[in-house]
C-alpha cells in the first residue's frame, strides 16, 4: 500500500523532521502512529497524502509516486488533519460539492453517519462547534471509501459517546483492501482498534511491529522479583508495570502506553526481543 | 465492553460468548452474529474478533457453515460447561483454598455460607 524510501523532509529554514526514513505499510490494518510532540507524525501524514513534497527520497502510495499528485491516486486517499477549516456551507451542499472527487463515495453511508452523530444535513457548517465540524469531516472521510485513510488526532474534540461511535464506525469500515493510519496521543480511545504500531523518534522510525507479534513475545504486567531475569523494561513507580520476555507465560494484552515508553527508553532491548535470532537464543 | 488490561481482548470476547451460551441467550445450532458484527458491538479491530472466533472453533464451541455464518455447535452448551468447570476447579479454587488457609477459614464455614446462599437464591426465585 505505502512504500517510503529514504525520505527526507524539513520545513523552510527548519531542522530536519524526517531524515533517511523508510517505511512499508500494507492494507488490512489499522496503524497507530505514535511519537513525542514535534517528531513528524503530522508531517509524515501530509507527505503520504501528497500535501507536502519530500526533499529527498520518495513516497509511493498504491504503486504511484504520491508527490506527482495524479487524480488516480488522490481519489483513493483521504486525510483528516488535526486542524482544519471547512467551507461555510450546509452539510448537504458540502457533500455534493466534495463527493465528486471520490468515485467510491457512499452518500447513503455519509447521511447515516451524519444522523448517528446527531447532525442535520440542513445545518450550516459555519454554525457548528469544533467537535461537530470534526464529526462532519470524519463522516465524509469514512464515506469516501478510499483505500488509504489518514487521521490526525481524530478523537480530539469528540464527546464521550461519540468516541464509542467512532470506534464502532472504524470497526465496520476496515477491510482487507483498506489501510487506516491514525496518529494519536489518546491511546486509550483507540487501543482496541489499532493492530499495528509505528513509533517515530528523532527523524526515524524507531519501532514498527504488529500487536499480534508484540503480544506473542512480550508479557505486560506488574513487576515481581522472581522473574527479574526476563525483565526488559519497568516503570519507575513503585510496584509499577513492566514488560518481560513472555517465554511460556500466558498471553497478556499489550499496554500501549508502556510499550511506547519502553520503545523510547529501551529501544534496542525491545526491538531485539522481537527479533528472531535473539529470541531463539534466549528460550 | 470494558476491557480488563491483563487479559488479551480476544479472550475477553471468548468469555462473552461463553456467557451467552451458558445463559442460553445463544441456543445450540443457532446462528450467532458475524465477525464484523461482534467487532462493531465490542468496538475492536475485526482481526481481534476473528481470533476469538478461531479460538472458539478450535474448542468446538462454534462452527462455520461456509457462506452462511457461524453457529453454536450441537453440543455447545456442554462443551462450554466442561471448559468453565475445568477452569473453576483448576484456576479459581486454588486461589480460594490459598485464601482459606491464609485466613484460617474452615471448610465447614464455607459450607454454611454456601447453604445460606442457596437458600437465599431459591427464596428469591419464589
Amino acid at each position: 500500500m505505502i512504500h517510503i524510501n529514504n525520505l527526507r523532509f524539513h520545513y523552510p529554514n527548519g531542522k530536519s523532521i524526517l531524515n533517511d526514513m523508510s517505511l512499508e505499510l500494507s492494507s488490512g490494518s489499522i496503524y497507530g502512529l505514535f511519537g513525542r510532540n514535534g517528531e513528524g507524525k503530522s508531517t509524515l501524514m501530509k507527505l503520504m497524502a501528497g500535501l507536502l513534497f519530500p526533499k529527498a527520497g520518495d513516497c509511493f502510495v498504491l504503486e504511484e509516486d504520491v508527490s506527482k499528485r495524479s487524480a488516480n491516486v488522490l481519489q483513493d486517499i483521504f486525510i483528516i488533519p488535526e486542524d482544519f477549516e471547512l467551507s461555510a456551507l450546509k452539510i448537504a451542499t458540502y457533500e455534493k460539492v466534495n463527493s465528486a472527487f471520490y468515485p467510491k463515495f457512499s452518500r447513503e453511508l455519509f447521511y447515516e453517519l451524519i444522523n448517528e452523530f446527531k447532525l442535520l444535513p440542513t445545518e450550516n457548517i459555519a454554525n457548528l462547534s469544533f467537535g461537530q465540524k470534526k464529526k462532519v469531516f470524519i463522516a465524509f472521510g469514512i464515506a469516501a471509501n478510499t483505500k488509504l485513510l489518514l487521521m490526525d488526532e481524530p478523537t480530539n474534540g469528540l464527546d464521550i459517546p461519540s468516541k464509542s461511535q467512532f470506534r464502532k464506525i472504524l470497526a465496520s469500515t476496515i477491510n482487507e483492501e483498506k489501510c487506516i493510519i491514525i496518529s494519536t496521543h489518546q491511546v486509550r480511545d483507540l487501543h482496541s482498534l489499532i493492530d499495528h504500531v509505528v513509533i517515530l523518534d528523532q527523524t526515524k522510525v524507531l519501532f514498527n511491529q504488529s500487536l499480534a507479534k508484540v503480544s506473542k513475545y512480550l508479557w505486560f504486567g506488574k513487576t515481581s522479583q522472581d522473574i527479574e531475569d526476563t525483565l526488559i523494561y519497568s516503570d519507575v513507580t513503585f510496584g509499577g508495570k513492566a514488560i518481560h520476555h513472555r517465554k511460556d507465560k500466558n498471553e497478556t494484552e499489550v499496554d500501549l502506553e508502556l510499550l511506547f515508553n519502553a520503545a523510547l527508553s529501551e529501544t534496542e532491548k525491545i526491538n531485539n526481543a522481537l527479533k528472531n535470532s535473539y529470541r531463539e537464543a534466549i528460550i | 465492553m470494558d476491557f480488563d488490561n491483563a487479559k488479551p481482548i480476544y479472550l475477553q470476547i471468548v468469555e462473552l460468548f461463553y456467557e451467552n451460551i451458558l445463559l442460553r441467550q445463544w441456543q445450540e445450532a443457532e446462528r450467532i452474529p458475524s465477525v464484523r458484527e461482534i467487532a462493531v458491538m465490542v468496538e475492536v479491530n475485526p482481526n481481534t474478533a476473528m481470533r476469538a472466533f478461531t479460538y472458539l472453533q478450535e474448542q468446538d464451541v462454534i462452527h462455520n457453515k461456509r457462506g452462511i455464518g457461524y453457529f453454536v455447535s450441537e453440543n455447545g452448551y456442554d462443551k462450554v460447561l466442561d471448559i468453565k468447570r475445568k477452569e473453576f476447579k483448576e484456576e479459581m479454587l486454588p486461589d480460594v483454598f490459598k485464601k482459606m488457609k491464609l485466613l484460617d477459614v474452615t471448610f465447614e464455614e464455607v459450607k454454611a455460607s454456601f447453604n445460606d446462599y442457596l437458600k437465599k437464591t431459591t427464596h428469591e426465585k419464589e
